[in-house]
């Protein structure tokens, strides 16, 4: 399923990046407002989808986990347990967390911090929107559930902030034992 | 209840299989509750921190003393009485800190936040790698100007080349 991203050729011949892990400063900058429709970004967008794509486990990937700060970032939780709503593959530009109501704990881990979990409280159903790349048109996605705490996550990352930030307390951040 | 005071106790060594059974077993022997207790694991090292109430200093510190030979290191201290309890208007706040590692991390940030009459009830440090991450909670008087602190933390923590989160503690009463 693929209901949101529109289907360009420039989105396919995405490149494997590498996974930038903390403590590099790029993941604790917040990210600049970038235009859609800039070749660069289409591709920074084709770039994200394939370094998700050979990341097992991979749900979601902010720019600035590759390296590139802008504010843009892909998702793809179709096939996770805990997903209710969603909007299949997809890559939103310039993201605005619109309305989060409901909050619940779950545990979260990030390719960028791949030792560690944390217990986070986030909001269980959210109104987001954003830009498409390529296009520039504006969507608004209203989801719940998985799908709602990953774009969460994805947006604390543009805004320089790791689940780490985000935990509920000193005895809720737990070391990895394996890592998928 | 007794009027012997409250027990602090605390359990450390190599981690094996068995160690709180035998703990607790002991402590039951003499008749003791247990009440407030924690224990973490750190890479294999066990610490374990109790307090007991029941039985006397003497009595606790002479059954656990068998225990100690082999390969734990026990210690035994009266709680005083008087013990301080955060004032009701006082507000928990959890602090977030994560960089590269270096010394004095934490020292530089808890010194901040003690200078502003902050305390710290509860505090994790994990180091992987290079990461280094720090989670306190802490507990500040309201006379605090927050916004005042979270500059001072973020100066502090930019001057050992780490970043700072500060967050007011999310209760949810149900
Ligand atoms: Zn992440």
């Amino acid at each position: 399923m693929n209901s949101l991203l529109p289907d360009l050729p420039e989105l396919h011949n995405g490149r494997v990046r590498d996974v930038v892990r903390a403590p590099d400063r790029v993941l604790s900058t917040p990210c600049p407002e970038v235009d859609p429709t800039e070749p660069s970004i289409m591709s920074l967008a084709a770039d994200l989808l394939a370094t998700m794509a050979v990341s097992p486990g991979c749900v979601g990937l902010a720019a600035n986990q590759i390296g590139v700060s802008a504010r843009v970032f892909c998702l793809d939780v179709t096939t996770h347990p805990k997903t209710h709503t969603h909007h299949g593959r997809f890559v939103l530009v310039n993201p605005v967390l619109v309305e989060a109501t409901r909050k619940d704990r779950a545990r979260e881990g990030c390719m960028s911090v791949p030792d560690f979990t944390g217990d986070v409280r986030r909001a269980s159903r959210v109104v987001m929107s954003g830009l498409l790349p390529g296009t520039g048109e504006e969507v608004t996605i209203t989801t719940d559930a998985f799908e709602a705490r990953a774009v969460q996550h994805e947006l604390d990352h543009l805004d320089g902030l790791l689940f780490l930030d985000r935990v509920v307390g000193a005895h809720a951040i737990h070391p990895r034992q394996t890592y998928l | 209840m007794t009027d012997t005071p409250s027990l602090a106790v605390t359990v450390l060594g190599h981690d094996r299989p068995g160690i709180i059974a035998e703990v607790t077993g002991a402590l039951a022997d003499l008749g003791g509750n247990l009440e407030d207790s924690s224990m973490t694991l750190l890479r294999g090292h066990f610490a374990w921190t109790l307090i007991v109430s029941g039985p006397s200093l003497e009595q606790v510190r002479e059954r656990l003393a068998s225990l100690a030979e082999d390969d734990l290191v026990v210690t035994v201290l009266v709680v005083p009485e008087d013990n301080a309890v955060a004032a009701p208007s006082d507000t928990r706040y959890l602090l977030s800190v994560h960089g590269g590692d270096r010394p004095g991390i934490v020292s530089t940030i808890t010194g901040v936040v003690a200078a502003a009459g902050g305390n710290i009830v509860d505090l994790t440090t994990r180091l992987s790698k290079d990461l280094y991450v720090v989670v306190a909670e802490i507990v500040l008087p309201n006379t605090v100007e927050i916004g005042e602190l979270e500059r001072e933390l973020t100066a502090a923590a930019g001057a050992v080349g780490v970043g700072v989160t500060l967050r007011p503690e999310d209760t949810d009463l149900l």
